[in-house]
């Protein structure tokens, strides 16, 4: 548990620093240095990059076209037939639109229980004074170490005895009744606010749930931000959960039909990598989209709470 | 009939106080009823089940006391090939990847333009972990037509491993694509790096420091903490270490990857979910908490010698 005690999730920054002059090196030594880390993480980022620029060029290839060259295509530079994307998620065998608004469905219930849920409970720890309080935070950060490996049976028995398996619902329940990573990172966002704010408010004559609805909320969109993508992140790549408790394959989400997806088509025969491919990058656009789109708030959010590994 | 239930639930407590440790009650409620019954009756259940023979077809569960923990040590070889091949990920990716992932972190932490959008690539594998990396991974593995091998090919290497369908290689494809995501590790210490303060470096390049003995007596002192949170991380991680080993090895496209990627949490999974014996296999996952809760607590032990938490660095901001 290491430097976690950090409340402000976003501007996180050392405050700019001027080194003093007679510390400073010669320049043509410092260019080379830069010249150095700059070839080294040139060097290093394509290396990270080509195997999804692999797959992308993979995933553009024709019918019957290989997919597999000599010497390797790691670009896309010939063929780009886009209709690969629409070609699987309509096509008649294994159409993969299904998966996806399943997929989605489960996203919208996660985030939505896990908003709701996390900031009213991490609302009553940061703002709130109650007996027990710190007992029951305790507990909280307690949780977060319990290995989820013990809970897969007896929760598959829990959910089954409730009739729960083949459906949904262990799959989004579970979240609109907080989980100790989020009610955390909660909790140190909204401590940060001076106290003066609530007061103001109730003596205005706000209620509880005012206060929590029409200051907290508002004031916690940086954390709450963080808490979606995490979330958004987690159902859509969760396998074991759909794996476990789905068994129509109607119901099936994403993850588990590109599995089928990919065994479909290598069983039938032809050589269709290009579609599988086009699947697989398919079930990525919307994490990159996301990643890219809310990068700052999410890497800062991974930075000041360097928990998420 | 509120102030009723306050005063019985708070005898101790008074007007104001009263309803605000009420109200506050109401508010953890979500969180309160979820732990008991997501998690102490599920534990509770674990206990029962694990001294059980349970199995899903037959229902009645009954009780055999310590049986599925003899039959683990006794009669289960895949209980031990499992753990083997757990414990040899483990060797094989712990001290690596944190060296990798520190280096890399090093690298980032230079003040220079365009860095955001190497730390924004770097951590990309992160992003898109899961199934559709593991497929992806599988093409760049193929023995004969991988991008990988024909890249190997064509700088001289005449007979490149047969990744997946090889039993020495096949832990190694696991490990290479989890290599790949070694960023996402980086960006976590880079905050780290990112914490120490730059005042420390002043002083020791005015005594006279250089910079091997600023990364060793300032940059690893500091960043201990950050380097041990990512150790744990690392062990629990190979234990939970699943959706690759079943989508590379448990279908039955890859036969000879299977035996050799049945990591421990997929003996579990096999034993649970395709055998229906759940007893056995919630006694599985016991050993398996407990194996991890003691490497991680002797770890503990031995790392307060060498964690260096610095007080003043906590409260900053």
């Amino acid at each position: 548990m290491a430097k976690v005690e950090m409340p402000d999730l976003v501007a996180h920054s050392v405050e700019k620093y001027k080194k003093p002059k007679y510390l400073k090196r010669n320049s043509v030594q410092r260019a080379v240095k830069r010249l150095i880390i700059l070839a080294l993480l040139i060097g290093f980022g394509i290396v990270v990059l080509l195997p999804l620029s692999w797959m992308l060029t993979a995933a553009l290839r024709g019918k019957g076209e290989p997919v597999y060259t000599l010497p390797v295509s790691w670009i896309p530079t010939r063929s780009f037939h886009f209709e690969n994307f629409w070609i699987v998620l309509t096509n008649d065998a294994y159409p993969l639109w299904r998966p996806l608004v399943n997929t989605l469905f489960l996203v919208v219930l996660n985030i939505t229980g896990v908003i709701v849920s996390n900031t009213l409970v991490a609302y009553a720890f940061a703002r709130l004074d109650f007996p027990h309080k710190d007992f029951l935070f305790k507990l909280v950060i307690l949780t977060m170490l319990m290995p989820g490996v013990v809970l897969f049976i007896p929760s598959f028995l829990l959910f089954n005895t409730l009739g729960w398996y083949g459906t949904y619902l262990p799959l989004w329940v579970p979240s609109f009744f907080g989980s100790a990573f989020y009610i955390f990172i909660a909790r140190q966002y909204m401590r940060s606010f001076p106290k003066d704010l609530d007061d103001a408010a109730q003596i205005d004559g706000c209620s509880r749930l005012g206060i929590y609805w029409r200051i907290t909320l508002p004031l916690s969109v940086p954390v709450i931000t963080v808490m979606s993508i995490f979330t958004f992140q987690d159902v859509w790549n969760d396998f074991t959960g759909p794996l476990i408790y789905l068994n129509d394959a109607k119901k099936f989400t994403l993850s588990i039909a590109l599995t089928y997806f990919q065994r479909s088509t290598f069983s039938s025969g032809v050589n269709t990598t290009n579609l599988v491919m086009a699947a697989a990058l398919m079930s990525t656009i919307p994490l990159l989209v996301l990643y890219f789109s809310l990068q700052k708030e999410l890497v800062g959010g991974i930075a000041s709470v360097g928990l998420k590994g | 009939m509120i102030d009723r239930v306050g005063k019985w639930l708070f005898p101790s407590l008074t007007g104001r106080k009263r309803r605000e440790a009420l109200e506050g009650y109401l508010f953890l409620s979500p969180w309160m009823v979820g732990f008991l019954v997501f998690l102490v009756i599920p534990i509770g259940m674990a206990v029962y089940v694990a001294f059980t023979r349970w199995v899903l077809i037959d229902p009645p569960p009954r009780w055999i006391g310590l049986e599925n923990f003899i039959e683990m040590f006794t009669k289960d070889k895949n209980f031990f090939w499992s753990l083997q091949v757990t414990l040899k990920y483990m060797l094989m990716t712990l001290i690596p990847f944190i060296i990798i992932g520190l280096s890399l972190s090093l690298l980032l932490n230079h003040k220079m333009r365009g860095m955001n959008f190497f730390r924004t690539v770097f951590y990309v594998p992160s992003v898109v972990s899961g199934v559709a990396v593991t497929l992806l991974w599988i093409s760049l593995l193929d023995n004969d037509m991988g991008a990988i091998n024909t890249a190997l090919r064509s700088i001289g290497i005449t007979n490149p491993p047969n990744w997946l369908s090889s039993p020495q290689w096949v832990l190694s494809s696991v490990a290479l694509m989890g290599l790949w995501g070694v960023g996402g590790g980086a960006i976590i210490y880079l905050a780290g790096l990112q914490n120490i303060p730059p005042h420390l470096y002043e002083a020791a390049e005015i005594d006279g420091a250089n910079g091997w003995d600023k990364f060793w007596k300032i940059t690893i002192p500091l960043l201990s903490p950050t380097i041990f949170f990512m150790l744990i991380t690392g062990i629990i991680g190979s234990f939970q270490v699943f959706t690759p080993a079943y989508i590379m090895g448990g279908t039955s496209r890859f036969s000879a990857g299977n035996k050799y990627l049945r990591f421990y949490l997929l003996h579990v999974y096999i034993e649970a979910f395709q055998k229906g014996r759940l007893g056995y296999a919630a006694a599985l996952a016991w050993i398996l908490t407990i194996i991890s809760a003691i490497v991680v607590i002797i770890i503990y032990n031995y790392s307060e010698k060498y964690v260096y938490y610095e007080e003043e660095g906590k409260q900053q901001t």
